[in-house]
């Protein structure tokens, strides 16, 4: 079974990402999926039922697609087709932020070590690196910052409003 | 200027371990070039023609003389004891090798430097006025803004890889220094009726292959709303930016193909949702940023000192660097200083580490210890008393730093060109050496007063050729260096991108083209006009006619 960094530790990847599925005769019969955002669409209802459906978004897809499902849906993956295509990054902040997602929120597609850190602080907490690389390793990414000047999915309020609050207490404390 | 504390200097350290890293892993195969490739270039790192280039930021151009004493020693230890001041305020290093670039950003990290975001599809050091703080026409000193947003664009987790590179420009004058109508976002930073600071946020200025001159997107942000404000821009930027065509991935065609209003549109219902949230910038913070940059102890002083009357009065030499490379300052008794990297025949904006050192030692004497670059690839010493010009003077004559040519048709502004860049079509340096060696009579320049004269080696427009007075693009023309004119650009309020007169020329013929077009304003010119005046006032056929009717 193919692995996948989720919540930062190494795990076993029990979803089947079905990049092509265009109809619902195209979907297993049993298990977890992962189905394009067209797909998902076309046969809401039926999915939904099905329980266990996740969503792939393109990088041009609009995540106000899934806004009336958002509080049931298990799974919502995006789609990074090159590492640098960077849209993703902006379609995790609208769903962690805009849309309140709160369930696995998945990079696939062209996942690498050296993006994690910014994927991570942009709402993602699921990774399915290449096969090709060891996702043990890959874990140290986390650690590349300890922290960020800007407000991020992780750590909601900007560094420049802790470092007030700190200096504040500095201050606070000498009064005393 | 502003000093790191704990936090800053954390981070900054950490990416210094982080590149090494991504370095060693990349030199043991581990790493693609294509895998690489972004990461060196967001830790300033190209690979070019000869060597790999290091671009070191100098944040909005503001430098220290201790931080100029390490570029100093990096030119000397890792490159070949120079280094070059760029059209973005930083500086480039052009013979490093890739093995040393972590060692490098090492030694930059312990004085509080770095190459972070200095290339690549992210947000870019951000630029400013060289004279903000003691410029007597400005409104607000920018500087504890560009620090602001230097922070907030520092590893932004969500717009590091943006269809294509963004530059923000920051000015706070009237007249503006900072070339903010050609970047992708132009802040002014103005007051309202009620004397609140705030900004007026310009977008899709840029130049290259498509120049454009930006266009007011809000009159008026306040500063606690200015960083969402940024970010909704930078959303709708990344997220229908173009992708599928590097030339036309700039926001500039963004906002020219969606219109201006439908673009407005869609920042400001993404800026509704932020407003008021987390991303407001505390006055807190405002107030910590703006006291690193409060005035220097000034000495009390009679508004003109009488030596410097004397001294300029009977020393043509002295008066004419006076003319041109001393500005005015807010304080009575000090001077503004720019010191010129546009000797003839050494590359313009190249300085020798030996030249740092004592650049370094002068800021020390002469300017509290601080000078800044300009995007005319200069250094300014901001605080001079004008008691000690004369003796500065002598002093920057020595070092080759007193051309006095500032604002001339000289101080030429130009790319490093096909001698050092891959991208270039055509070398840029023997050009400007050429057209600098043609108009050597010093007498003749200052009567030809202001012509701002910029030279790029390729459409990227490195040495903004478009917002050039006169305007030298390289082209390749079937393998062969050959040379477009254009006429009419300017920078500041009124930025106008230059008219391309004519079929290009060999390099040999540049300086007589150059020439001719200098004749005809010579001659058509009306009393105290200048240059950009008078080709706005003639248009370009008498400058075209001119050229062309003796050159076949």
């Amino acid at each position: 079974m193919p692995q996948l960094i989720k919540d930062r530790a190494v795990t076993a990847d029990t979803w089947a990402l079905l990049r092509t599925a265009a109809t619902l005769a195209d979907l297993p019969e049993n298990g977890s999926i992962i189905v394009p955002l067209q797909l998902w669409t076309q046969h809401r209802v039926t999915l939904s039922a099905r329980g266990n459906v996740g969503v792939l978004l393109a990088p041009a897809d609009d995540p106000a697609a899934l806004v009336e499902d958002i509080a049931t849906i298990p799974l919502i993956a995006v789609d990074f087709p090159q590492f640098t295509d960077g849209r993703g990054y902006s379609t995790a902040r609208l769903l962690r932020e805009k849309y309140a997602f709160k369930a696995e929120l998945r990079a696939v597609g062209d996942v690498l070590r050296d993006q994690l850190y910014y994927l991570a602080a942009s709402g993602f907490n699921a990774f399915a690196l290449h096969a090709d690389r060891d996702p043990q390793e890959a874990l140290k990414a986390f650690g590349d910052f300890s922290d960020n000047y800007q407000a991020t999915v992780a750590q909601p309020l900007p560094h420049f409003s802790r470092r007030a609050a700190s200096t504040f207490n500095v201050h606070g404390a000498k009064g005393q | 200027m502003y000093r790191y504390d704990a936090f800053d200097q954390r981070i900054v350290d950490e990416r210094v371990a982080q590149f090494r890293d991504q370095t060693r892993r990349f030199l043991a195969g581990e790493l693609s070039e294509d895998e690489f490739r972004p990461l060196r270039l967001q830790n300033g790192l190209y690979i070019q023609r000869y060597a790999p280039m290091l671009r070191v930021a100098v944040p909005y151009g503001m430098l220290s003389s201790k931080q100029l004493r390490t570029l100093a020693h990096i030119g000397r230890k890792y490159d070949k004891g120079y280094g070059h001041f760029t059209t973005r305020q930083n500086i480039q290093f052009n013979w490093p090798r890739l093995e040393d670039a972590p060692d490098i950003l090492a030694e930059l990290a312990r004085v509080e430097m770095h190459a972070i975001q200095t290339s690549g599809n992210c947000i870019r050091n951000i630029t400013s006025d060289h004279f903000a703080g003691v410029a007597g026409d400005e409104l607000v000193d920018p500087r504890p803004y560009c620090e602001l947003f230097r922070q907030w664009s520092t590893f932004h987790p969500e717009f590091a890889y943006l269809p294509r590179k963004f530059k923000i420009a920051v000015s706070g004058s009237e007249v503006d220094r900072a070339a903010t109508l050609v970047h992708d976002i132009g802040v002014h930073a103005v007051r309202d009726a009620s004397g609140e600071v705030g900004f007026r946020v310009l977008v899709g200025g840029g130049l290259g292959r498509t120049p454009i001159v930006g266009h007011v997107i809000r009159e008026f942000v306040t500063r606690a709303e200015v960083l969402n404000y940024f970010d909704a821009i930078m959303r709708v930027y990344n997220r229908f930016g173009r992708r599928d065509n590097k030339y036309k991935a700039r926001i500039k065609i963004l906002v020219k193909e969606m219109t201006l209003d439908v673009f407005r549109g869609h920042v400001e219902a993404e800026w509704e949702r932020l407003k008021g949230g987390a991303g407001c910038v505390p006055d807190a913070e405002i107030a910590r940023l703006t006291t690193f940059f409060d005035a220097p102890e000034y000495d009390l002083l009679p508004g003109d000192d009488a030596g410097f009357r004397a001294a300029v009065a009977d020393n043509r030499g002295f008066a004419n660097w006076v003319k041109r490379n001393v500005f005015p300052h807010k304080v009575p008794g000090y001077a503004a200083v720019t010191l010129s990297l546009k000797k003839t025949g050494v590359p313009p904006g190249d300085a020798t580490s030996d030249q740092m050192d004592t650049v370094a030692d002068l800021a020390d004497a002469y300017s509290f210890g601080e000078l800044r670059v300009s995007h005319e690839q200069n250094l300014i010493f901001a605080d001079v008393k004008q008691e000690a010009l004369l003796a500065l003077w002598g002093e920057l004559k020595a070092l080759g730093f007193a051309t006095p040519n500032i604002g001339l048709l000289t101080d030429i502004i130009c790319c490093p060109g096909g001698d050092f860049c891959s991208l270039a079509n055509a070398k840029s340096i023997p050009i400007a050496e050429a057209i600098q060696r043609r108009f050597d009579d010093l007498d003749y320049l200052y009567d030809l007063g202001d012509i701002a004269l910029n030279i790029s080696g390729c459409m990227n427009a490195c040495g903004h050729h478009h917002v050039g007075n006169i305007g030298v693009l390289g082209v390749d023309k079937n393998g062969e260096e050959w040379y477009q004119v254009s006429i009419g650009g300017d920078q500041g309020m009124q930025a106008s991108l230059g008219k391309v007169i004519g079929p290009s020329f060999a390099a040999s013929e540049m300086p007589d083209v150059v020439e001719r077009v200098i004749d005809v304003y010579v001659e058509r010119r009306h009393e105290d006009e200048r240059f950009i005046d008078a080709v706005r006032r003639l248009g370009i056929e008498p400058f075209k006619e001119r050229v062309y009717a003796s050159a076949h």
